[in-house]
């Protein structure tokens, strides 16, 4: 091969190596879950409907367990992009269908940051839950609210095992009501280490937003 | 042209102008700024360092820009003619000085470097140094345990029965004995006000002193790239007077009482249990 030649081969290797490179990062950019407009607030108060799922069911990471919200027109939708108004009271409904791996750090077991400094689950008020029988936690921390939701049994009968489940399907309900502040990007997240599969637990949908993490967009 | 031991002569005296002008801005306008201030010991050894270090710095810079200047203005090859350059043939005199000076620069730095961690008063200039401290400054400590976890720091306070809450609070004036840790990744705990860092590593107790000497509120960030939210794994903490921290400490004491009751038993490390996920 000629000199000329390989300098030729060397640039359009160079240059696909770049386009690529772009290409990723242009992705990796701009991939992101719809922003999800909570429904209209009735007597001042917004309601946000959340479920949590043990495995997605759909691509790219249909084994992954992740968060769903219900939009304002009732529809299930894979997001953790959640829209809520500022200076506002926020109630929260979580239909949790997960199974219990426990808290890391049982400090999460106790609600914080909530309104009445307690929580529903299944229509009863909690004021902390056993740290073992956590699945999940919604916490936004730089509103310092943190809510353990208790997971399903084990054995329990008639697990979802693809999103969007449905009420007919073994779940626990949390409800709890926060404030929001002022106008921003908050983020929030999970503290369980459920990230089935990855060191820890801490890998793979807790590292990404659309699945354990996600912001709360308050406007 | 001029002979070049006049151009080094002129550049020197430039040198030593613009050095004792920048040295003075440094110490005398940028000094009082310099970061991290002086609310605690420690940050105080810190700022000091920092001024020091850029004093010593400074000058170099000056002469490395300086030596730039003369040579693009006055020995710059000027016309279209273009001719070799005078040899090469080395300076004795310049390159020992050279390197006895920058030697000496070394030496300095780390004879002071040392000193600044290992006297007893200055608490290791508020570095981690591990469970075995090297240093341990003189009087009754506070114990504040810091627990790094994927995204949030939280504080246990052994001294009041254990509770742990979000909220780092410190009484002024009291020496402070953090004993850093972590529960998945490993963090780096660094409460920049106070110039305190100490790595937060699981299954490790890394301790680190710190004395407030001002009514302040101070950042606190994560210095150990964690993950995901690693950019937003801050908080502020604060500096109150002993009487404000004791009524903070029982009312948060009250407060975070249900979950003091399912905390594990204070102890310098956790394992990051459970390891696995159910399910």
């Amino acid at each position: 091969m000629t000199a000329a030649r390989k300098l030729w081969a060397i640039g359009v290797l160079g240059v696909l190596a770049v386009a690529l490179i772009a290409i990723y990062i242009t992705q990796w950019l701009t991939v992101s879950p719809p922003a999800v407009a909570s429904a209209a607030p009735r007597q001042g108060v917004t309601q946000l409907t959340l479920q949590t799922v043990a495995s997605l069911g759909t691509a790219p990471h249909p084994e992954w367990v992740s968060y769903l919200v219900k939009d304002a027109h009732g529809h299930w939708v894979h997001s953790t992009l959640l829209h809520v108004p500022a200076h506002s009271t926020v109630r929260v409904t979580i239909y949790q269908y997960d199974t219990a791996t426990g808290l890391r750090n049982p400090f999460w077991a106790q609600p914080q940051g909530v309104i009445g400094k307690t929580i529903k689950l299944d229509g009863k008020t909690i004021s902390a839950l056993d740290p073992d029988l956590a699945s999940h936690t919604f916490a936004i921390p730089d509103l310092g609210v943190t809510v353990p939701l208790a997971g399903v049994a084990d054995n329990a009968k008639n697990q979802c095992s693809v999103a969007p489940c449905t009420l007919a399907e073994a779940h626990h309900t949390i409800a709890f009501t926060f404030r929001t502040g002022a106008p921003g990007r908050y983020r929030w997240q999970c503290f369980v280490p459920c990230g089935a599969g990855f060191l820890f637990g801490f890998g793979g949908p807790m590292q990404t937003v659309g699945y354990m993490d996600g912001f709360l967009i308050v406007t | 042209m001029r002979d070049p031991s006049t151009h080094l002569r002129r550049a020197a005296v430039a040198w030593a102008v613009l050095s004792v002008l920048g040295v003075l801005g440094v110490v005398l306008l940028l000094g009082p700024h310099m970061p991290p201030g002086r609310g605690t010991v420690e940050a105080s050894e810190q700022t000091t360092a920092n001024i020091l270090i850029a004093s010593i710095m400074l000058p170099i810079a000056i002469a490395l820009w300086l030596f730039f200047a003369v040579a693009l203005t006055t020995f710059r090859q000027r016309g279209d003619q273009l001719e070799d350059g005078p040899p090469l043939i080395g300076n004795a005199r310049v390159q020992a000085t050279w390197v006895a000076g920058t030697t000496l620069i070394v030496l300095f730095l780390a004879a002071f470097g040392t000193y600044t961690l290992i006297e007893p008063a200055k608490g290791a200039a508020g570095g981690g140094q591990g469970s075995d401290p090297l240093v341990t400054p003189a009087g009754k400590a506070l114990r504040v345990q810091v627990i790094g976890q994927q995204w949030a720091w939280t504080f246990r306070y052994p001294a009041y029965g254990g509770f742990e809450t979000t909220h780092l609070v410190l009484p002024v004036d009291r020496l402070v004995e953090f004993h850093v840790t972590a529960l998945d990744v490993v963090h780096s705990f660094w409460a920049y006000e106070l110039g305190v860092k100490a790595d937060a590593v699981p299954g490790a107790d890394n301790v680190a002193f710190v004395t407030p000497h001002k009514l302040e509120t101070f950042s606190i960030r994560c210095a150990e790239v964690c993950g995901l939210w690693h950019g937003y794994m801050s908080t502020h903490g604060e500096v109150v007077d002993a009487s404000a921290f004791s009524a903070w400490a029982q009312s948060e004491k009250a407060a975070t009482a249900l979950a003091t009751r399912v905390l594990p038993t204070y102890a310098h490390t956790y394992y990051p249990d459970p390891p696995r996920r159910a399910g």
